[in-house]
């Protein structure tokens, strides 16, 4: 297990390198001067432009700028903005915010999902099960900026029960209503997955042997139906754990959350290429470790599932 | 028995029904049984005869849309059809215990064995301080050696067998006074289905638990059982003591079952023209009269036998092809497989060791063995589905393991295998006519019409009605969709047809008349078979000669014949010992 969990973090290396590369390349190809989107567009004393050139390394070919990008990688220099920040003071700013986003989401997703789906599968056919199987269908159908607006509308707006948008510290009460709109597309997951697993394992003839032996109701769900119900859910959570900490652009934009999707965007507006390449390299990094936390929780959950 | 003892277990005109799309059915109808304290009582039948809904009833175990419907189930004097929720959670574990049939998929994977025994205990009150020790003597009681550590440990690290100990020990750990065996051993191994029956009769008899046994196989039910519960579609159509109901079945039902159960029966099948043969050679031969032993069991009277040796070749000689010739040639042929260890490093594992023999054309080579013992690795390689490490296949004169193209096309065509799974082995997406149309299609035999005249032609042969080529899989019974099988295999007529477990997965019945259908066809095609099964019974009736093997080498190789009346090694009478109800019909 242990091997295998090293062997796992060996694998960040390329991944990261790959995909900073790739991403590096990608903002170096995309069309349209940074320099000029900096300026708005305006003409420039053509010895400034120099100057701000040269101070990006925008002057230099590709390969020396995303050397020279590595380079100040490995002093962990991560680079400046067009406005002067340092890229790494930016991203520590938004990503706790990012970061309690996506907790507050998939706890709220978890916890729903495996309650709503654990119930729904019990009563397969049942008015509960019909009602929240329509209920996900309606959330999965509708797109998210869609939900997102009308949330923000009736319940921020109308009602006044939230603030419609968040705040500069964007502390955890404001964050309710975005992590909520956030979580809701995979909590309608998260119920069907369930129900269908918990179906499919109250059938299992382990659960009829344990029944057999004399076991209550409620434990023969909690301890037989349950754990192993859960294994599918698991993996998708920690999949969806992996793509929430990567912040959400739409959401974030919606209610104005001063995330790392956000800010994302908005460097790749600019041609920012310092700042893009950071924020995508930090996000590889934590879908790769995502997914290795859900391969141990997996092993752990199944004990027939081994490493070596 | 004296009218003062109250039956344990009494079942009155008991109805079951399922509620189902297409509206309720009525699984059990009027069923009746009776099993006194201390009593083993087992019930036969079929798949789908009720037999397995009757005993779940009794522990109140039905599935979610089946339901008691009538009639009265009563626990030691106590009316228990419409008994609470709580009283029959009370009952289960403590009063009725249950032994699952398949120890594959009864273990919940996640839990540790000894964590499930504990549960068991706990949830009778039997669980006191010391109840670890009390798992581990629990678990030693059911044979399983090593107890305390092997508690430990999770199913999937457990044998077919030691699961199976588990589950009884986990069936009898609350000492109830009835203990419910679904086919107990259907999932296990011949020899290793003996010790644990064995077993479980040694545990139940100590303990004065009474057994209701559900088996399909009349013999083990007969040799295990005081009393016999016949059931068929639904309903009990006879009871009474083993055997008595064995020696003289009443039932039509019951006489066929006991005629074609294939622990019981003793001899070769043979077509009704290998009879004639038989009776024309014995005639010949100037000795009495005496027609082919058809009915009774026992040896075949050794004039009569060497009249048929005599007339074999006459009866097998389709195809213009030589008797007796050597169709299928297999010398040293071995397989390892690479097996995946910890840190990268592979250890060879020999699933198949210098195995060697030859199959004469016209006759039935059967491989036996236990689960792992090769036996099927082998069939794959006579198949060419899996390159052999090391030996030789040689089919009609020519080595097939280097085979490529062509030739290797070629051999596809004359060789055809038939699986165990018949469930499995046809394309639910293809309708009848597709299956067996599409081998003539790959290998472009005729046109659309002459295909679709001998798709008619082959169901005839396996004796389906031609309107059958319309239907899909799923609406055929096993039976039927292994007799679509064997006509895909024989469409394109081949010399041999390789059978890995081809009877195993039927009921008894069906699997005598598949048996009498592919026998018939060997006659009349003079087909070569190499059967490959786990079932000596079937063996017996079936085959000429007979390989044993035993982890991926062979133990003995003779004619049937000689395995039967005279097994040489230690292995291959176990393997004749543990046919169940062997020595009850002599």
């Amino acid at each position: 297990m242990l091997m295998f969990t090293f062997r796992r973090f060996l694998q960040l290396i390329p991944v990261f390198f790959g995909a900073t590369l790739l991403v590096y390349f990608l903002v170096f190809a995309t069309p349209g001067d940074p320099i000029a989107a900096l300026s708005g567009g305006k003409p420039m004393a053509p010895a400034v432009e120099a100057a701000l050139r040269a101070q990006y390394n925008l002057d230099q070919p590709f390969w020396v700028q995303y050397g020279l990008y590595l380079k100040n990688l490995v002093t962990l220099n991560l680079g400046q903005t067009f406005s002067g920040q340092d890229v790494s003071a930016v991203i520590a700013r938004a990503y706790p915010v990012t970061a309690r986003l996506a907790i507050m989401a998939l706890t709220f997703e978890a916890v729903f999902g495996i309650l709503f789906g654990v119930i729904a599968g019990l009563r397969k056919g049942k008015f509960f099960d019909s009602t929240v199987l329509v209920a996900s269908l309606v959330v999965i159908a509708v797109p998210t900026f869609v939900l997102g607006f009308v949330l923000q509308l009736v319940v921020g707006v109308k009602l006044g029960w939230a603030r419609p948008t968040v705040s500069g510290s964007a502390p955890w009460n404001e964050l309710i209503l975005p992590a909520l709109v956030l979580g809701l597309v995979s909590l309608a997951y998260v119920i069907r997955l369930t129900r269908t697993s918990v179906g499919e394992n109250m059938n299992a003839d382990y659960v009829r042997t344990a029944t057999a032996k004399g076991l209550s109701r409620r434990r023969v769900v909690v301890v037989h139906i349950l754990r192993n119900s859960l294994i599918p859910v698991v993996t998708f959570l920690g999949a969806d754990l992996g793509s929430l900490m990567g912040g959400a652009i739409v959401t974030e934009g919606i209610f104005n959350v001063p995330g790392i999707g956000n800010l994302l965007y908005k460097a790749i507006q600019k041609g920012e290429s310092a700042t893009v390449v950071a924020v995508v390299g930090i996000l590889v990094i934590v879908f790769v470790v995502a997914n290795l936390v859900v391969d141990l929780l997996y092993a752990w959950l199944d004990p027939r599932i081994r490493y070596v | 028995m004296g009218s003062d003892v109250q039956p344990l277990l009494e079942i009155r005109d008991l109805a079951i029904t399922f509620q189902t799309a297409n509206g309720p059915v009525e699984a059990v109808r009027n069923a009746h049984l009776t099993v006194m304290p201390g009593e083993t009582v087992a019930i036969v039948g079929e798949s789908g005869s009720g037999k397995s809904t009757t005993a779940l009833a009794a522990i109140g175990l039905l599935p979610s849309n089946g339901g008691v419907s009538g009639g009265q189930i009563i626990f030691d004097g106590e009316d228990i059809t419409n008994a609470s929720e709580k009283r029959i959670v009370e009952l289960r574990g403590n009063s009725i215990g249950m032994v699952p049939q398949d120890p594959m998929s009864n273990l919940n994977p996640v839990w540790k064995i000894g964590f499930q025994v504990k549960e068991t205990l706990k949830a009778n009150g039997l669980a006191g301080a010391n109840s670890k020790e009390r798992v581990a003597e629990v678990l030693t009681e059911a044979g399983l050696p090593d107890a305390a550590t092997r508690a430990k440990q999770y199913p999937h690290e457990f044998s077919g067998g030691m699961r199976q100990r588990a589950l009884i020990a986990i069936g009898l750990a609350c000492r109830p006074r009835l203990l419910i065996a679904d086919e107990p051993t259907s999932a296990l191994d011949v020899t290793v289905q003996r010790q644990i029956l064995d077993h479980l009769d040694s545990m139940t008899t100590e303990l004065g638990t009474a057994v209701l046994l559900i088996t399909h196989d009349l013999g083990l039910a007969a040799e295990r059982a005081e009393k016999l519960v016949v059931m068929y579609k639904g309903q009990v159509v006879e009871s009474g003591p083993a055997l008595e109901i064995l020696r003289n079945p009443q039932h039509p039902y019951t006489q066929r079952l006991v005629n074609s159960a294939p622990s019981l029966a003793s001899r070769r099948l043979q077509s009704q023209k290998a009879k004639d043969a038989l009776a024309a050679a014995a005639a010949e031969l100037g000795s009495p009269v005496e027609p082919a032993p058809v009915v009774e069991a026992g040896h075949t009277p050794s004039t009569v036998h060497a009249a048929a040796k005599h007339a074999e070749p006459q009866a097998s000689l389709a195809k213009g092809a030589q008797a007796g010739e050597t169709i299928l040639e297999i010398k040293n042929l071995t397989k390892v497989f690479k097996l995946r260890g910890a840190l990268g490093k592979s250890t060879d594992f020999k699933a198949v060791d210098d195995v060697s023999f030859s199959v004469p054309r016209g006759t039935t080579m059967a491989i036996v063995g236990e689960s792992g013992s090769g036996k099927s690795t082998v069939a794959q390689m006579a198949l060419s589905l899996l390159a052999p490490t090391e030996g030789s296949i040689k089919f009609d004169g020519t080595d097939v393991t280097t085979l490529k193209g062509k030739p290797l096309f070629d051999f596809r065509r004359r060789v055809q295998p038939i699986f165990q799974d018949p469930y499995g082995s046809l394309d639910p997406m293809f309708n009848i006519y597709r299956t067996i149309e599409e081998p003539l299609k790959i290998h472009k035999i005729g046109d659309t019409k002459s295909r679709e005249k001998k798709v008619r032609e082959l169901l005839d042969q396996v004796s389906m009605p031609a309107s059958t080529m319309h239907r899909y899989p799923n609406e055929l019974s096993g039976g039927q969709r292994q007799r679509i099988a064997i006509a895909r295999a024989l469409a394109l007529n081949p010399d041999v047809i390789i059978c890995d477990e081809a009877v195993s997965a039927l009921d008894v019945l069906v699997q005598a008349q598949v048996l009498n259908l592919l026998n018939q066809l060997q006659e009349d095609l003079g087909l070569t078979y190499l059967f490959i099964t786990h079932d000596l019974a079937v063996v017996r009736q079936i085959a000429d000669h007979v390989t044993v093997m035993q982890k991926g080498r062979v133990v003995e190789a003779a004619s049937t014949d000689e395995v039967f009346s005279n097994p040489k090694q230690v292995y291959t009478q176990d393997l004749l010992n543990a046919i169940p109800g062997a020595t009850l019909l002599v």
